[in-house]
């Protein structure tokens, strides 16, 4: 929490992330890299799926990192809200495209996959139409940023929108599976372990610490640019006011 | 407290109701909406049976996200919400109160025309009765999110489709669940009172969190 604090200053925070970031990158390429040569080289194909289970190496982490970001934007709505954390809001509107694009991910990839395994781009499946939903809930949440124009008003509003949504994320996935089902269960995290094979596990699990250190190196270059943006703003609105300073002397005099 | 709150709902049904508050215009896109379906379906009268309840729900929802827009918008602008800001009434039983009202003169006047507009979609007779408790039960849900997504942009000089883009994801539920017991009022597997007893819960519960999210949203607004 102190490390929170400490952050809430913006040059602060500019200056951490300027030495993260390179290390975040990094370290996400060479996992990347190594986590796709695995997937691609040395992970067999799978009995019943074939080959096609290689898109499971995307398509996983990008859910994965579809719902994480969503529960970060909520954590950043509490601190908007509740702890009036400076960043907060930086934070999560960094974060709504990034969410939105891995959503995307997920939704296209697993379009691909679909075809040749279930014979059909899209099935109404119970999982599919809550990242479909999901991922409208998104696209929602960047309108609601275009649409209002003084950032910490807007960070108020989509704050109280994301914490709502974050609510009925559960009540959807919930009814929308009384509604339909036909994904197969999840099967990397539950008891007794997982069900998929070592050789598939691992090439996954690097992929997915992969992807998640590029979103987070993503997060932090849009949260820079948002900072940059303000200070921008700021800067011109009181160049704009200096300026309506200096005509009124002129007219005075 | 109370008398402060009945005259909010008073004044919200009384501006609903008369000449010019477009009150009666959603019923009439609702009527509209149903009217346009078996344009684009044919006009098979055993599809359209089957349909029924999915035509009349996706109707009302339409018909109660359009207008949304307005119910803060209003007061936004003549500044009633800064007098209703500054009154004793806890913010939250204002947006109650308004709340009540949109439902009031949206929600109930759908539900009790659903049977009505079942005859144009050729819904079975022993099902107008689930179906109009359905849209009682399941529309002040839709009400009570859609004032969340009212109060957010209440500021906005033109909210427009935003106040529905918002808003209809967070509709799935309700959705789902009133088109389900409608259904199983129809036939099927499932007992009516599952489904309808869900759909009751989503609606309590959308009145207390639509109400606290769209009070904070206006309490943030100023």
């Amino acid at each position: 929490m102190a490390s929170l604090t400490e952050l809430a200053n913006p040059t602060r925070f500019m200056r951490y992330s300027a030495v993260l970031l390179p290390w975040f990158s990094g370290v996400a390429l060479v996992l990347l890299a190594l986590g796709f040569y695995l997937a691609f080289f040395v992970a067999p194909a799978d009995y019943q799926q074939g080959e096609t289970i290689r898109i499971m190496f995307v398509h996983v982490p990008a859910a994965w990192l579809a719902l994480m970001f969503y529960t970060m934007m909520a954590i950043s709505a509490l601190g908007t809200l509740v702890w009036r954390h400076p960043l907060a809001d930086v934070a999560q509107k960094a974060a709504a495209p990034i969410g939105a694009a891995f959503a995307l991910i997920c939704l296209i990839t697993g379009a691909f996959w679909g075809k040749p395994m279930w014979g059909t781009y899209w099935v109404w499946d119970a999982r599919l139409t809550s990242v479909l939903v999901l991922f409208l809930i998104y696209l929602g949440i960047m309108a609601l940023w275009r649409t209002l124009d003084e950032p910490s008003r807007a960070g108020r509003a989509v704050a109280i929108l994301t914490l709502v949504g974050f609510v009925n994320v559960p009540i959807i996935k919930f009814s929308v599976d009384w509604w339909n089902t036909l994904h197969q269960p999840a099967s990397v995290f539950r008891m007794g372990g997982p069900t998929i094979d070592a050789s598939m596990l691992w090439p996954l699990l690097i992929l997915a610490i992969g992807f998640t250190l590029l979103a987070l190196s993503l997060h932090l270059v849009a949260m820079r640019a948002e900072i940059m943006r303000r200070r921008v703003r700021t800067l011109t609105i009181f160049e704009a006011e200096r300026l309506d300073r200096l005509a009124a002397e002129g007219a005075a005099a | 407290m109370i008398r402060a709150f009945l005259a909010i709902l008073r004044r919200d049904l009384a501006l609903a109701t008369r000449a010019g508050g477009g009150g009666e215009l959603a019923l009439v896109f609702f009527l509209t909406l149903v009217v346009l379906v078996p344009f684009a379906l044919g006009p098979d009268l055993n599809l359209l049976s089957r349909i029924g309840p999915a035509i009349l729900w996706l109707g009302a929802l339409l018909a109660t996200l359009i207008g949304l827009d307005r119910l803060f918008q209003g007061d936004e602008e003549d500044g009633s919400l800064d007098l209703i800001r500054a009154s004793v009434l806890p913010l939250e039983l204002a947006v109650l109160a308004k709340g009540l009202a949109h439902w009031l003169t949206t929600g109930l006047p759908l539900a009790l025309c659903a049977p009505l507009l079942g005859l144009l979609v050729a819904l079975p007779g022993d099902a107008m009765l689930p179906v109009a408790a359905t849209l009682l039960a399941g529309t002040p849900a839709l009400s009570f999110i859609g004032a969340t997504g009212a109060a957010l942009t209440a500021s906005l000089r033109r909210g427009g489709l935003i106040v529905p883009v918002l808003v209809a994801p967070l509709t799935v539920p309700v959705l789902i669940f009133g088109v389900s017991a409608s259904n199983s009022a129809l036939g099927g597997t499932i007992p009516f009172l599952t489904p309808f007893l869900i759909l009751c819960a989503l609606s309590l519960a959308a009145i207390v969190i639509g109400t606290i999210a769209a009070a904070a949203a206006l309490r943030l607004a100023e």
